[in-house]
């Protein structure tokens, strides 16, 4: 274990004491939040009792894997179209860079009236989230690849398909795993974000019913599995992006 | 009275008798502490060296031989392990003397600040008066040929050029010595040699004490007084070829029959070393 | 690429908009959309009128609010770590990690502790932005080339004068450019508030409208948030790409 790992892991404990330790000296009052080791304790409980809670868990790990799936993969045959037109890239670049600017589940309402309450809005949500983030590390993934690369392939003779596959796949594979982490991200935010609003099911939604109902205990610990969940699979999606990165571009 | 706005008045040795000792390397050796990945590395030494007055001295060896550590000992940016520096018989180990200029290897240009400002920089810095400054940054400018680019900005310029500004922001503060570590590094062979002869244009004008680190055999022999050939890690003094060769000197020496038996002499000396440092046995 | 040519790549943008909203508005209904037209009009009616203008009042105070200490407080947060190699190497993982997580899950604990109204909206805009200007903070002191500041110690520069003269212009592009995403991120930051804690303002006025179904209000007030969202970052852009070397869009979270 480094010393900077060390002080990073002090660092994070430390602050999860003092919020403990905030929380049970009732300095912060217990209807604005409960102890850490509560949170845990009362999602063991929801795991263990609550009914409902893997047919939610179900329906949003469902649709996220959907919007997801929607995302990536039409983010990237988007993102291929793009780069291979510069005259519609440039014409699409101010709504690219304004796309996060803008809080585009405002949207959620029209997609509600068209596609009705249910999976479907929710999943349009959440890869409309994440697709624009695909698209543009697509784009940029094929800028990065060098040009030398494709110079070996003609020198080759390698045909199209097998440049594609061959060279110009691999050179883009860091950027696009980065565009993969981020929609992913965007998915997660979009559809917990939808369930919040409005929805007949899922995590999201049961959050927002605790918090109407004052239920600090449920609410606390459904937050607590969504952030653990985030952060892992961030974590997990950032180590393979870096492992790439290193292979492809040493510094 | 001075012979340019770049020369101090205490330095003008006469050309061709290059009298005391100015710079003194004694017992110089130096030991990078151990880190996370690796043990400790000795990087340089021991070595012991002298400089005389208005000497210009190139430096050669094999990659990692320590010859940038050398370089920043002497410029006192590194507190060596053991071992002192001495100017004019006073040490100056660990501390960045006043009369030191430095032109490093990468560019050290200042990105949001022009030629001129640039030049001007460590002038404005050390509270020179303005009208002095005026009169030395122009001075400058004119002697390294950047005079239409003075208000340009690094970015607009080639690295040659880069280079220059970067001289010229050393000369303007009339250091007696300079240390240069491969400054035409990143250049083309041609525009090495042109630079090589500026080199020994302000090499002559500021009547300074000059130490070129460079890898380049050929420019060694043909700008300096002396070679200190290094040897492989830890870097030790082998041997010091002098080249002999006329203060009045530039780039058309590569046809004098001397030049090519002394770049041969130097790589029969470098030519172990440098399969040492490469790992080829 | 001349003036002409992206004037036209604009119109032609423009266009195909309106055609993919007409398009849109025949598949989906009247129900679901408002023809641009109509749209447009409402937007009008909404800029022209006596209550809206001290809607759009309170989410700019709340924006500048936020943004000031969003700014403010990352650069101080940056430059606190970035200031020594220790505490940005411990510093930057955690804050990365904390601005990667989906900030979304905080809201209800915000509302929780500010309540509904002005302060919760800060928070919510304060939080969007603080992460980005800090960790391009701490990277732009991390990146400063190692040779000026051999320069500065060879021109024998005292500290302060190092920092203030060399460190600081240095890092400034980069310092730059996370500032101009830590504004946009706290726009949004403060629009996703107005959504979930508001009593008055733009998000307000939508959650209203959302609740009766006034399906033309909807679409106007979402035309002026995309607008009022995407325009500053129109004049901050042009204005900063000469120094920031046109970095790309907000790449993160």
């Amino acid at each position: 274990m480094t010393r900077v790992r060390l002080i990073q892991l002090t660092v994070v404990c430390g602050a999860i004491l003092v919020l403990e330790l905030l929380c049970r000296l009732a300095i912060i009052d217990r209807f604005t939040m409960i102890p850490p080791s509560e949170m845990l304790t009362a999602l063991g409980h929801v795991v263990a009792t609550a009914p409902w809670f893997w047919g939610d868990v179900g329906y949003t790990l469902g649709n996220l894997a959907a919007a997801i799936a929607l995302s990536v993969v039409g983010g990237f045959l988007i993102g291929l179209a793009v780069h291979a037109v510069p005259r519609l890239r440039r014409a699409l670049d101010p709504i690219f860079t304004s796309y996060y600017s803008v809080p585009t589940f405002v949207l959620y309402p029209l997609l509600i009236v068209v596609f009705g309450i249910g999976p479907t809005s929710l999943i349009v949500l959440g890869a409309l989230f994440g697709i624009v983030a695909m698209i543009v590390a697509t784009v940029t993934a094929i800028d990065r690849v060098p040009p030398v690369l494709l110079k070996v392939a003609r020198v080759s003779r390698l045909g199209r398909l097998r440049t594609a596959l061959l060279m110009k796949l691999p050179a883009a594979s860091p950027h696009l795993v980065t565009g993969l982490r981020l929609a992913v991200a965007y998915s997660v935010i979009g559809i917990i974000a939808g369930e919040f609003i409005l929805s007949t099911e899922g995590i999201g939604r049961r959050v927002a019913l605790a918090y109407n109902n004052f239920d600090n205990q449920t609410m606390y610990a459904l937050l607590v599995l969504i952030l653990g969940f985030a952060i892992v699979v961030n974590a997990v999606l950032g180590s393979f992006e870096q492992a790439l990165h290193r292979r492809w571009y040493r510094s | 009275m001075t012979k340019s706005a770049l020369t101090r008045e205490t330095a003008a040795p006469d050309a061709g008798v290059l009298s005391d000792i100015h710079l003194a390397l004694r017992g110089i050796s130096h030991i990078y502490p151990a880190r996370a990945s690796q043990g400790p590395v000795a990087a340089l030494g021991p070595l012991d060296f002298e400089f005389r007055r208005g000497e210009f001295v190139a430096v050669v060896g094999p990659s990692g031989c320590g010859k940038s550590t050398l370089l920043e000992i002497i410029a006192g940016l590194v507190r060596p392990s053991a071992g002192a520096v001495e100017m004019d018989g006073r040490a100056i180990t660990g501390t960045v003397a006043d009369e030191i200029g430095v032109v490093f290897q990468e560019d050290a240009t200042f990105a949001w600040l022009n030629v001129w400002d640039n030049v001007a920089f460590g002038l404005r810095r050390a509270g020179t008066e303005q009208a002095e400054i005026v009169r030395r940054v122009d001075y400058a400018l004119a002697f390294m040929g950047l005079t239409d680019f003075r208000r340009a900005y690094p970015a607009q310029l080639s690295g040659g050029m880069r280079q220059r500004v970067c001289i010229a922001r050393t000369l303007v503060l009339r250091p007696r010595l300079i240390l240069l570590d491969e400054p035409f590094g990143a250049l083309d062979q041609q525009t090495r040699l042109l630079m090589g002869e500026e080199l020994l244009r302000l090499w002559r004008e500021t009547a300074a004490t000059v130490m070129l680190i460079t890898h380049a055999l050929d420019e060694a022999a043909l700008l300096s007084d002396h070679v200190a050939v290094m040897s492989a890690r830890p870097g030790r003094l082998i041997e010091v070829v002098a080249t002999g060769w006329p203060r009045e000197r530039d780039s058309t020496l590569v046809a004098d029959p001397a030049f090519g038996a002394l770049t041969a002499r130097l790589w029969a000396l470098l030519r172990d070393e440098s399969r040492k440092a490469l790992g080829v046995s | 690429m001349t003036a002409r040519v992206r004037l036209i790549d604009y119109l032609l943008l423009a266009g195909g908009l309106w055609l993919a909203w007409i398009v849109l508005f025949e598949w989906a209904g009247p129900e679901a959309l408002s023809p641009p037209g109509a749209t447009l009009r409402r937007v009008g009616e909404y800029l022209t009128s006596a209550q809206f203008w001290p809607h759009a009042a309170a989410t700019g105070l709340a924006f500048f609010y936020g943004c000031v200490i969003a700014l403010l407080g990352g650069l101080a947060l940056g430059f606190l770590l970035g200031a020594h190699r220790l505490s940005g190497q411990v510093g930057e993982p955690i804050l990365s990690s904390l601005y990667s997580i989906p900030k979304i899950t905080l809201y209800p604990v915000i509302l929780l502790v500010f309540g509904l109204g002005i302060s919760a909206k800060v928070a919510f805009g304060a939080l969007h932005g603080i992460f980005p200007v800090a960790l391009f903070t701490i990277g732009a002191l991390k990146n400063t080339s190692p040779v000026l500041i051999k320069t500065a110690r060879v021109l024998r520069l005292k500290p302060l004068a190092t920092a203030r003269t060399v460190l600081l212009p240095a890092a400034l592009p980069e310092i730059v450019t996370g500032l101009r995403i830590g504004f946009s991120a706290t726009l949004l930051g403060t629009l996703i508030g107005e959504l979930f804690a508001s009593d008055q303002g733009l998000g307000f006025m939508l959650i209203r409208a959302m609740e009766a179904h006034k399906v033309l209000d909807i679409m106007a007030l979402t035309l002026l948030l995309f607008a009022f969202a995407a325009s500053p970052m129109r004049c901050c852009w042009r204005s900063s790409v000469a120094c920031t070397r046109g970095e790309g869009a907000p790449f993160s979270l």
